[in-house]
């Protein structure tokens, strides 16, 4: 079995968010890049135990320059066999999804598997372009991920629970939690990413169709009101005179 | 020039809808609402009230495979001429509004939280901890609305429902099981949640939690240790690898407000938070803050609650 996996770099969860050229950009200043967690905890981990169960293959995917290969290094650290990178600025969910599609066509994958969401843009968004794009089913925050021969089953998340699903392979999946558990990358494996292949290749021509004009951050709470842990009444009067929300 | 809006009415008009019909209202086109499934004319009917002319229901599909549906409104697009689509940003338009945007080469802004200025939408960045606007490039656009962003009006009366073949095919994604628990809230809808952490020492502890969120009405969650160490279901987990959530009204007790817990639930109108410890970090985003231990304040505020509401 071929899987591949989407990987995309996110700032490290404690990272300080800030924007720099007059709000226009996130200021990188100081901020460590990490893997995605949900393409690392779920996505490939999961990955790597379908490979060791029913043989195979996990290769990487990322869009983006070259600053990602180090991203891209500690994702062959936990255990992918060989990572590509498609060299074109990831503008936006459309152009990651469709150079990715672009990529996958003419490579033949049985599973194509991306996390829920970057941690960064919150999307949701590149899975079901991909699968759009090559016409395959999506079974989208999977929580669960089995395959029997051309039959993958599944547990998702729908809302307020779960559903059991089933689907023929070739599809794509996106991960959420549940579906693996995080694996600590050892000495040997982070060795062994050092010369495991990592190809580049030449992007497809696709449009952008939507970019990100200017950030904001929230505007700072108001000085936090305390009450007295003795009198709850006051609280529950605050809530429903001043905050109006009970 | 019109705006389509896709509603789940699977359960009926859930508020999520009303809020995205309100939201294509507020474009200031003609809107149309299109929907699957079998909810009857009469409930259907009622968008009416919160702007829509007319709804179109394709009855043929009954269950909520991405591929069918995007096949579904890419249709009712072409039909009604539509150059916005507008989704509510949950589970179904996660996996719908992303296949759609390609097969249409509509650009996409996922999670707005506000009306669009000109071509630019507001949209939450960073887990909630920031916001960016986006600006839509293509002729047709899709906007898919994060939940409890507005609130629905009413403005008008109810409006015609007609069936409508979206040409669906067939899904490739067979069903097998559902469960969903039965009288909970699912909490992405909620407007009231009660949340408890590791200060809370253990699962038998919960019933605090619960008494409280009973008697207000709330939804339970809890943050990402407690669900780790299996005190918690999985789904109940918020925060930035969990759901995010923006109620109107959030109480935190024992949780000590870690950036990736407030992740989840910064974009909440109100916070409450209780904690024993005056130094954490949790009280710095709050808005009502209670030095104490939880396994007093909860009891007594549920008190409080109760009293209020048999007064009310
Ligand atoms: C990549 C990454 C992603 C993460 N994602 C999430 C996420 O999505 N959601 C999430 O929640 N966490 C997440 N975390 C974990 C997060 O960093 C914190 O570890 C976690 O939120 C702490 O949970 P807690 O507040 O319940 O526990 P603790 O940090 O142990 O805090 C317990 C709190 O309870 C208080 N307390 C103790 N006894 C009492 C009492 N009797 N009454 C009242 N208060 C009491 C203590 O003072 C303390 O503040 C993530 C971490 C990483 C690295
Ligand atoms: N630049 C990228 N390169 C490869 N995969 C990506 C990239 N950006 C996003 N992805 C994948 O798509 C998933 C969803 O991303 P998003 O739609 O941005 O929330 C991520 O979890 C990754 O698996």
């Amino acid at each position: 079995m071929k899987i591949l996996v989407c990987i995309s770099k996110s700032p490290d969860t404690t990272s300080k968010i800030a924007f720099s050229d007059n709000n226009t950009k996130f200021d990188e200043n100081g901020v460590q890049y990490i893997v995605n967690p949900y393409d690392e905890w779920y996505a490939l981990v999961r990955a790597l135990e379908l490979k060791e169960t029913n043989g195979g293959s996990v290769t990487i995917a990322t869009v983006g320059g070259a600053e990602d290969d180090a991203v891209m290094r500690k994702a062959l650290a936990i255990g992918a066999d060989d990572a590509v990178r498609i060299n074109a600025v990831a503008t936006d969910a459309y152009a990651v999804a469709l150079q990715i599609a672009e990529y996958a066509k003419s490579n033949g994958f049985d599973l194509i598997l991306t996390g829920k969401e970057t941690i960064n843009y919150n999307g949701s968004q590149v899975g079901g372009m991909i699968a759009e794009a090559l016409d395959l089913p999506f079974v989208s925050l999977a929580s669960k991920l089995d395959v029997n021969g051309a039959t993958a089953s599944l547990e998702t998340e729908i809302v307020g629970g779960v559903q059991s699903v089933e689907v023929n392979i070739p599809a794509v999946i996106s991960c959420a939690k549940g579906m693996a558990e995080q694996r600590i990358p050892n000495m040997r494996g982070i060795m062994a990413a050092r010369t495991k292949p990592l190809t580049v290749v030449e992007p497809a021509a696709i449009d952008t169709l939507t970019s990100f004009e200017s950030y904001e951050l929230p505007a700072a709470k108001s000085a936090c009101k305390m009450i007295d842990p003795a009198n709850m009444d006051e609280l529950v009067e605050l809530l429903h005179n001043e905050a109006k929300v009970i | 020039m019109s705006t389509l809006v896709y509603i789940n009415s699977r359960n009926g008009l859930a508020k999520n809808a009303l809020e995205a019909v309100t939201y294509g209202k507020k474009l200031g086109q003609d809107v149309v609402v299109i929907t699957t499934g079998n909810a009857e004319d009469a409930v259907l009917a009622k968008l009416g009230e919160y702007g829509a002319s007319k709804v179109l229901v394709d009855r043929s599909v009954t269950n909520d495979d991405s591929q069918q549906l995007t096949r579904v409104i890419s249709k009712a697009t072409e039909t009604t001429g539509a150059n916005t689509i507008v989704f509510s940003h949950d589970l179904v338009a996660k996996a719908v509004a992303p296949r759609l945007s390609v097969r249409l080469k509509a650009g996409l802004v996922a999670g707005a939280i506000a009306v669009p200025n000109g071509d630019t939408v507001k949209v939450n960045v960073f887990s909630g901890k920031a916001f960016g606007n986006v600006k839509v490039t293509s002729a047709t656009k899709i906007i898919s609305l994060l939940p409890n962003s507005i609130q629905p009006e009413a403005i008008g009366s109810s409006c015609a429902v007609e069936s409508f073949d979206g040409e669906a095919g067939t899904a490739n994604i067979k069903l097998l099981d559902t469960k969903v628990p039965e009288g909970d809230i699912p909490l992405p809808e909620a407007e009231l949640v009660v949340s408890a952490g590791r200060g809370l020492k253990g699962p038998e502890n919960w019933g605090m939690v619960e008494d409280l969120a009973k008697v207000l009405g709330a939804a339970t969650a809890c943050s990402r240790p407690v669900a780790d160490i299996g005190w918690r279901p999985h789904h109940e987990h918020v925060g930035q690898t969990g759901v995010a959530i923006r109620p109107n009204l959030y109480i935190a007790a024992g949780i000590s407000g870690a950036i990736q817990h407030l992740a989840g639930v910064n974009g909440s109108k109100v916070i409450v938070v209780i904690n024993t410890d005056s130094e954490a970090p949790f009280f710095k985003a709050a808005d009502y803050g209670i030095i104490g231990d939880a396994f007093e304040v909860l009891p007594r505020l549920t008190e409080a609650v109760k009293k209020f509401k048999s007064s009310n």
